[in-house]
């Protein structure tokens, strides 16, 4: 996983709250067999409106996500996260964020990062003026900054230090790795082994 | 301290202990995969170029997507055919064993590895599938996973995870003739309710436990998942000792005696807590159906259609209501006359071949209804094998049943074996959620004593029902009753 430090990008207002894992990727793009590629089906729905925000340019490069109150709710799906990450967004501002998405995008690398509703009405506002409008996000300062806007995010300490670090829970684990090695040696001797295929 | 056998089993397999908000790493012992929730996690591990860990630990069968008849032909589903596939050539690059479609060993992914004798006492067993919990029968600490849990796994071996609670199910008395161990746990589910056991691990205990066969016992722990539980499990004693011995990977010579000896250990200690209790007396338990559309909506077969003015929790009457809509069910109608026009004989819950003999006694010498299907799919090659060398496929195909290959089949419709919309079934499987079998289908949870009894009445019966229909008649009614 990429570190996450700072990041300026295209920002694009998505004026919305409430928007479910189902809106971020219908259940019919899911079906794939790949990590990758989910960005065909990121907000489909929404997509096929020639108006949408990510139809227009300059937001159709966009990277900060300027999202309304209680983003990413809904069924777990884990492809929501890869389905913005794989479009390029890296980061997702909003007020506020259902947990378990918070949780799914701390693992995948994208930031969720938690605004004042009052802060994320001035980005829409400027976002919306002047398009293309680039927002700097960055997580060692915890702030963002776009043209004279400034404002704070929270972010829990664990994730941003994982995030900085560039640690997925694999690589997090692999740290261990020595442990785990130690804990293989001393495993029972009767444990059964998969291959060779016993009886073949 | 006195310890439950969830929490043996757990504490031999810290690899390191979380301290604070960290969760402990857990090694796995044994990780099963198959199609349908593995090809992203091996794509994960290829975008990040690591291997997996221990591909001796890790067994994968096509199950999930598998055509039951014409399996020698190519897949007809694109999605089914993609998803096999790809397993194929993942498990050939990353060097991990497969029982692909047609292979003597293949079979849904919960049936093989025990009667390959993988599954073991005291082990961690996962699976991208939350019916791993079967596992648990043999007194391991079986759980079902997401796909990136499974992509750790993979990578890692092990999973960092928060301890899980502990509840104690005890079933005291003994099982009356007829009443099966699906019985046992359509009645718990339907007295702890489909969110009971969230966030435990539910120990199967007590006398009527006990005496049940292996077969049985992976019945109840499998869906130990449809009260919420992460897993359920049984400690191990004789009989699993017994279904284990010779079984190709069940330690052979010295090994086998050090593992029994290390077996016996593991059980609850007396005075030991757990975190939550349920009794329930088998003296009472009676053949039990659904009637809804979640595992919890059941009733013994001698009742009738509940009526959903009379339930006091408002969340229930309203899931009652809108499950009897779907259902098409009226309130006061004796479960006994609902009429279905499928029977589904198989599954991960009850597809082995104690599942197959049970039915078999019931519909040998019988006729399925007019306007009946029964479909009767083994739960693995080696199953359809073994009831094949006894005979049984011949006792259903005279009776007009259908005989067909292993895998998941109607159990959640993902090959073609599917209900059409409004067609109602009796179904040994474990979901009877809306359009689980099909899109509009109807299902009722049923033993495999049940179905075939459903398959010759037309209407939900049990083996009873055909003896008195019967009574003075000359067939083999009373073979019935094992
Ligand atoms: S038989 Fe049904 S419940 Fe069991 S693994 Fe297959 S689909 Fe899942």
């Amino acid at each position: 996983m990429e570190p996450f430090t700072t990041h300026t990008g295209v920002g694009v207002p998505l004026r919305r709250s409430n928007v479910d894992t189902d809106q971020i990727i219908p259940a019919v793009y899911l079906k794939r067999v790949t990590r990758t590629g989910f960005e065909d089906g990121l907000f489909a729905a929404w997509r096929s409106d020639e108006h949408f925000v990510l139809n227009q340019e300059p937001y159709r490069a966009g990277s900060v996500l300027v999202a309304g109150p209680d983003f990413g709710t809904g069924s777990s799906r884990e492809h929501a996260v890869w389905a913005l990450s794989d479009y390029g967004f890296r980061t997702v501002l909003s007020a506020r964020f259902a947990d378990i998405f918070r949780g799914n995008a701390g693992k995948a690398g994208l930031l969720a990062a938690q605004l004042e509703q009052s802060d994320i009405e001035l980005l829409w506002k400027l976002l919306e003026t002047e398009p293309g409008t680039e927002v700097t996000v960055d997580l060692r300062e915890k702030t963002v900054r776009a043209k004279e806007f400034t404002a704070p995010f929270a972010v829990d300490d664990y994730t941003r230090w994982r995030l900085l670090e560039g640690l997925d829970d694999i690589g997090l684990t692999l740290r261990h790795a020595a442990v785990i090695d130690e804990f293989e040696q001393a495993r029972a001797d009767y444990l059964p082994v998969t291959t060779p295929i016993a009886g073949a | 301290m006195a310890k439950t056998l969830a929490e043996k089993v757990w504490d031999r397999h810290v690899v390191r202990r979380g301290s604070g908000a960290e969760p402990d790493l857990l090694y796995i012992d044994l990780h099963l995969v198959h199609e349908v929730t593995s090809p992203q996690a091996f794509d994960g591990l290829r975008l990040a170029g690591r291997p997996v860990r221990r591909p001796d630990l890790t067994i994968a069968t096509e199950d999930h997507n598998v055509p039951t008849v014409g399996i020698d032909l190519p897949i007809a589903d694109p999605v089914s055919r993609t998803q096999v596939e790809t397993l194929r050539r993942n498990c050939a690059e990353f060097g991990v064993r497969l029982h692909p479609m047609g292979d003597a060993e293949q079979g849904i992914v919960h049936v093989v590895g025990p009667q390959l004798g993988l599954t073991q006492p005291g082990m961690t067993v996962v699976c991208g599938d939350s019916h791993t919990s079967t596992h648990g029968a043999f007194g391991a600490l079986a759980f079902g996973i997401g796909t990136s849990e499974v992509e750790h796994v993979m990578a890692t071996q092990t999973l960092p995870l928060r301890p899980f609670k502990t509840m104690a199910v005890t079933i005291t008395g003994e099982l009356r003739p007829g009443v099966t161990a699906k019985d046992v746990i359509l009645a718990v589910i339907a007295r702890i309710g489909t969110g009971g056991g969230q966030g435990y691990v539910l120990e199967y205990r007590g006398p009527a436990i006990e005496k049940l066969s292996m077969e049985a016992r992976m019945t109840v722990c499998n869906m130990s998942i449809e009260a919420g539980a992460r897993a359920g499990m049984i400690a191990p004693d004789e009989t699993t000792f017994a279904y284990l011995k010779g079984r190709p990977h069940a330690p052979a010579g010295e090994l086998w005696d050090n593992a029994v000896a290390d077996w016996r250990g593991l059980r609850t200690d007396d005075g030991a807590v757990f975190d939550a209790e349920v009794v329930l007396d088998a003296d009472e338990l009676t053949p039990f159906v659904t009637w809804g559309t979640n595992p919890g909506q059941g009733l013994p077969l001698s009742a009738t259609v509940p009526d959903p003015e009379r339930i006091a929790d408002e969340n229930e009457r309203v899931a009652a209501e809108k499950a009897l809509s779907y259902m098409d069910l009226v309130p006061g109608t004796p479960l006994r006359e609902i009429s279905v026009d499928t029977v589904f004989l198989g599954s991960c819950t009850n597809g082995r071949i104690e599942d197959l003999r049970a039915a078999a006694a019931v519909i040998a010498g019988r006729q399925v209804a007019d306007g009946v299907r029964m479909l009767v799919v083994p739960g693995s090659m080696r199953v359809k094998a073994q009831a094949e060398a006894e005979g049984l496929h011949e006792v259903f195909l005279a009776a007009g049943a259908e005989w067909r290959q292993a895998g998941c089949s109607m159990c959640l419709g993902m090959n073609p074996d599917q209900l059409a919309p409004g067609e109602r079934s009796a179904s040994t499987s474990n979901r009877n959620f809306e359009g689980r079998q099909g899109k509009g289908g109807r299902t009722h949870l049923v033993s495999p004593l049940v179905a075939a009894a459903t398959a010759v009445r037309g209407t939900l019966s049990s083996p009873e029902d055909l003896v008195t229909a019967s009574a003075g008649g000359t067939n083999t009614a009373a073979s019935a009753q094992n």
